[in-house]
């Protein structure tokens, strides 16, 4: 619990408690890998066993998956800008960036939903057969994620708005960029092994 | 969906409804208790809001030891049961559900919190820190795991208890062969204990990794850190596969989905599968630590270094590696083809490579030592033989043409009984005895330790000693009764016998802590047992800063250096320095609280409600997020005061325990 | 670290750059190529990898910190974890019985 400042680091990495802190979410992204990755090998094993239902080719649409794709992609960037304004103690230029970055992920969120909405008017639901049971888990569980960081992002406004720039405050914006970075590198996985390999299938 | 309002409580069974008149009359009994003697607020600040790793972990402690009752009485049901043929103690369902919850409890609600309560207290000393890395996410973990731990048990009494066994297969475990919600408490409490293991494990990482004191390198630390870090590496690598699986299995049996039902084209064996990803990984998430234990009490009591030091981590750590490709030999009978059944099989056998570099390591550590022979000494060496016979039936198990005959029956009981009892319970009891005195201040009887072990290790042997020959005769597991014409009976009746002596150990645990809690012995100094790690260099009990100035390590056993060295300097009034310690928080609490509610709702598949309680999880998070207190100090007056009272006689009129 | 105070992100331009050109390209082979199914799913795996690793390493600063051994340990384990758990969980789940 030192309380010593190094303040030749970065704000997020002066305190020897802000290290840990990024540490121990490294470690967390570690689990993550293995729970998304438990995750890819259910929908690997089932993705053939469709019961008669719809099967990949009958559901998915190219454009959407681009465009939420895109999206996405550029979030990840848009998060890596706010935290290099961070490091340049720029602090609006940071929350503007932020902001960006939440609308691009809230317009995902607003694709993925419609597409789910769409699945399930087309009568592909999760109790229609395995592979849609895993599906929507697997995607279900990326967009979970992303909610509760929309969320999550939403808090840390508040308190960088209340308090500035500080130690604390710049490590808890530093850990959900790597949280958000975490999401689009989980959601290049889905777009691969999912949607690509569905289509191509 | 959901379920009616006359199922809600269990009724019928006569020794369900004497333990729910008990439950709620012990219930009352407490609070009523606690209000006379005005507890509430000691309570209350000292305990149920502490984020203090020594608290926690007594806490640890205290759950593991009930839960241990519970899982031995549902042991101890399934003995009274088989011990003649034909016998009509219990039917077909209720056994189903005995020895579903004795296997859940006795892992998850009792190897699992007591090793996690020893690393709480133990880890931090060792490694010269004032706590671990994140306080309050530790609290968290601990307050998860009760939680978790009274959904489970409410299960009996409320609902009915999860039957379709520990493992719980589909597709017995499914909602079409499991119609009532049983399976659900199950799936949901150990969801919620899973969320909190995960939290101690990275926080044990980090703390490993960031909070050692200065000069202990990785390699000078002592075993049981080693082996508590390597677990929490295992912990974080598995653990989350149990969480997608168990979610898996409340959508299937909540939501309608088809992951592991064979209609809709799921696939049953894919939960075998998922559960034993996180099931053999979780074998040595419990092995582990109490292997850890086992070196570091073995070289103190030995009066030697540790043998093979470098030897010992490079095994753990490969044993941490191999432990996550072995988990088909769990399912060999599955109808899997050669090559998967041949490559698991290898892997298995290889993983007993490093198992046994470590028994070796035990033995030449004792060889030419002067051995004491304490308590917690003797379960160190009753473990070495038994184990042994633990792991070499597991080779045995580990071909896979050899496993068809096996499966499924008490051989393989037998022998993960051999595996757990000796490399878990054993361990685990060596620490309790060897910790017990930093913990508390006072020693545990050593007479009655004896008593405690001899009928413990009997006990065991004579319970489960039978079960490999009743296995090779054709005895199957997880079955209620049995006929005269089979010949089991005998055999049956001696088991029966054994559990009952086993039990009598576990009384006399009880009692120890009962007479020394009484009439122990206050004066003890802070090193009773001559040891060799950083933990004895502070007061017993531990104050709550841990180290008034934190110790400087240059060697492996480097307290044991520090005596030997003279290097154990007086603390000098200029070198107290202001403590910076966290404060009390009462956000882990609640959060178990709120986990344990909507958990509750969501067992009994009111998915909207259980849904609005979840919002309190946030509602918890949000206040943590604005949470910005910054702990206190410990001011240096306090400190001098408190150091000078446990340093002033030294160790004067301090009797020699060891001897 | 030492490029944080720079005026411009070129690192981070670059890097969605790339992330755009590799998503864009796997979609282009998945969808429009000719080549065979096992050709595309090892092309468009290795391309997802490729671009993992700028999101971790262009973005997410992995070794910038004093942890960048931990870190990167960390994140390789994990990485053959998922191994294990997809190749294994697929191997074995259809190998056997289902054939």
């Amino acid at each position: 619990m030192s309380a010593k400042v190094n303040a030749a680091l970065p704000l997020e990495y002066q305190t020897e408690q802000n290290r840990m802190n990024i540490l121990g979410f490294w470690i967390f992204l570690g689990a993550e890998i293995v729970l998304f990755a438990t995750l890819f090998g259910v929908y690997g094993v089932l993705s053939e066993r469709h019961a008669g239902g719809p099967g990949q080719s009958d559901l998915f649409i190219v454009k959407d998956v681009l465009i939420q794709t895109f999206l996405l992609l550029t979030s990840s960037f848009t998060m890596g800008i706010s935290i290099f304004e961070m490091r340049r103690s720029n602090k609006k230029g940071m929350l503007m960036w932020l902001v960006f970055t939440l609308l691009l992920g809230g317009g995902f969120l607003f694709m993925e939903i419609r597409e789910f909405i769409n699945y399930v008017h087309e009568g592909a639901t999760m109790q229609t057969s395995a592979f849609l049971s895993s599906f929507f888990v697997l995607l279900g569980t990326h967009g979970l994620h992303v909610t509760i960081g929309i969320g999550w992002a939403i808090l840390l406004i508040i308190q960088m708005l209340q308090r500035g720039l500080t130690p604390v405050t710049a490590r808890k914006t530093f850990i959900f960029g790597l949280y958000w970075h975490f999401l689009d590198v989980v959601w290049i996985f889905i777009f691969t092994f999912v949607y690509l390999r569905g289509l191509v299938m | 969906m959901g379920i009616k309002w006359d199922e809600f409580f269990v009724t019928g069974d006569p020794l369900i409804f004497a333990s729910q008149i008990g439950i709620a009359l012990s219930l009352v009994g407490a609070i009523a208790g606690i209000t006379y003697f005005k507890k509430w607020n000691y309570l209350w600040t000292e305990w149920l809001t502490t984020v203090d790793h020594k608290k926690i972990g007594i806490m640890y402690i205290l759950l593991g030891v009930v839960m241990f009752f519970r899982g031995g009485v549902d042991g101890l049901m399934m003995k009274s049961q088989t011990a003649v043929p034909e016998n009509e103690f219990l039917n077909a369902q209720h056994y189903n559900e005995v020895f579903t919850t004795h296997g859940v409890i006795m892992i998850l609600f009792v190897a699992m919190p007591l090793l996690i309560g020893l690393m709480n207290f133990a880890v931090p000393l060792q490694i010269g820190a004032r706590d671990v890395a994140f306080p309050q996410l530790n609290a968290l973990s601990f307050w998860l795991t009760a939680s978790a731990a009274a959904l489970f048990n409410l299960s009996f009494i409320i609902g009915g208890s999860p039957d379709a066994g520990w493992t719980s297969y589909f597709p017995l475990a499914g909602k079409e062969f499991s119609p009532g919600i049983g399976n659900n408490f199950y799936a949901v409490a150990l969801q919620i204990a899973g969320a909190g293991t995960l939290m101690t494990g990275i926080n044990f990482i980090v703390t490993v990794l960031k909070m050692r004191t200065k000069g202990m390198t990785l390699m000078k630390m002592p075993m049981f850190t080693w082996t508590s870090f390597i677990t929490s590496i295992i912990i974080v690598a598995s653990f989350p596969i149990f969480t997608v699986a168990l979610a898996l299995m409340t959508f299937d049996r909540t939501f309608g989905a088809h992951f592991f039902t064979i209609s809709g084209g799921g696939m049953d064996m894919l939960w075998a599968n998922l559960f034993w990803l996180w099931g053999h990984p979780e074998v040595y998430i419990v092995v582990l630590p109490a292997f850890g234990m086992l070196s570091d009490i073995i070289s103190t009591f030995a009066r030697k270094t540790l043998f093979g030091y470098k030897s010992m981590v490079v095994s753990i750590v490969l044993i941490s590696v191999l432990s996550m490709l072995v988990w088909v030999h769990h399912f060999f009978t599955m109808g899997n083809n050669a090559a998967v059944n041949s490559f698991f099989s290898i892997t298995t056998m290889a993983i007993a490579i490093p198992t046994g570099v470590k028994v070796f390591n035990w033995l030449f550590t004792m060889r030419k030592g002067r051995i004491k022979f304490t308590t917690s000494m003797l379960w160190a060496l009753a473990f070495v033989p038994n184990f042994v016979i633990g792991g070499v039936t597991g080779v045995m198990l580990a071909m896979a043409a050899a496993d068809y005959q096996y499966h499924n029956t008490l051989f393989l009981v037998a022998h993960f009984h051999y595996v757990l009892i000796p490399g878990v319970v054993f361990p685990i009891f060596a620490g309790l005895y060897y910790w017990w005195p930093k913990m508390f201040g006072y020693m545990l009887n050593e007479k009655i330790g004896k008593w405690h072990f001899w009928l413990f290790v009997i006990g065991f042997n004579v319970t489960f000693m039978p079960m490999f020959f009743l296995g090779l005769d054709g005895a199957v597991r997880r079955a209620y009764t049995y006929s005269a014409e089979t010949g089991f009976g005998p055999l049956m009746l001696l088991s029966a016998v054994g559990s009952i002596i086993l039990a009598a150990g576990f009384a006399a645990l009880v009692y120890n802590i009962y007479w020394s809690a009484r009439h122990a012995d206050r004066n003890i100094g802070n090193d009773p047992w001559d040891a060799r790690t950083l933990e004895w260099a502070t007061a017993s009990p531990v104050q709550q800063y841990n180290f008034a100035s934190l110790p400087e390590v240059t060697k492996l056993d480097a307290f044991w250096h520090m005596k030997k060295n003279n290097e154990l300097q007086p603390l000098s009034e200029d070198e107290v320095e202001e403590i910076h310690l966290p404060s009390n928080t009462w956000i882990p609490i609640y959060m178990g609280a709120v986990f344990g509610i909507s958990g509750f709702l969501l067992v009994f598949e009111w998915t909207i409600a259980a849904g609005i309680a979840a919002l309190g999880i946030f509602v918890g998070l949000a206040f943590r997020s604005f949470d910005y207190d910054e702990g206190f100090h410990v001011h240096k007056d306090e400190i001098s005061e408190t150091e000078r009272k446990w340093r002033k006689g030294g160790n004067k009129g301090v009797k020699n325990h060891v001897s | 670290m030492d490029n944080h105070s720079k005026g411009f992100p070129i690192s981070h331009v670059i890097g969605f750059f790339m992330s755009l050109v590799l998503t864009f390209g796997a979609a282009w082979i998945a969808l429009q190529s000719s080549l065979s199914m096992t050709a595309v799913m090892w092309i468009i795996g290795t391309l997802a990898v490729i671009q993992a690793g700028i999101q971790l390493y262009m973005f997410m600063h992995i070794n910038e910190s004093n942890d960048r051994i931990a870190n990167n340990i960390n994140i390789i384990y994990s990485a053959f974890i998922a191994v294990v758990i997809v190749a294994g969980s697929i191997w074995v789940m259809t190998s056997g019985h289902s054939h």
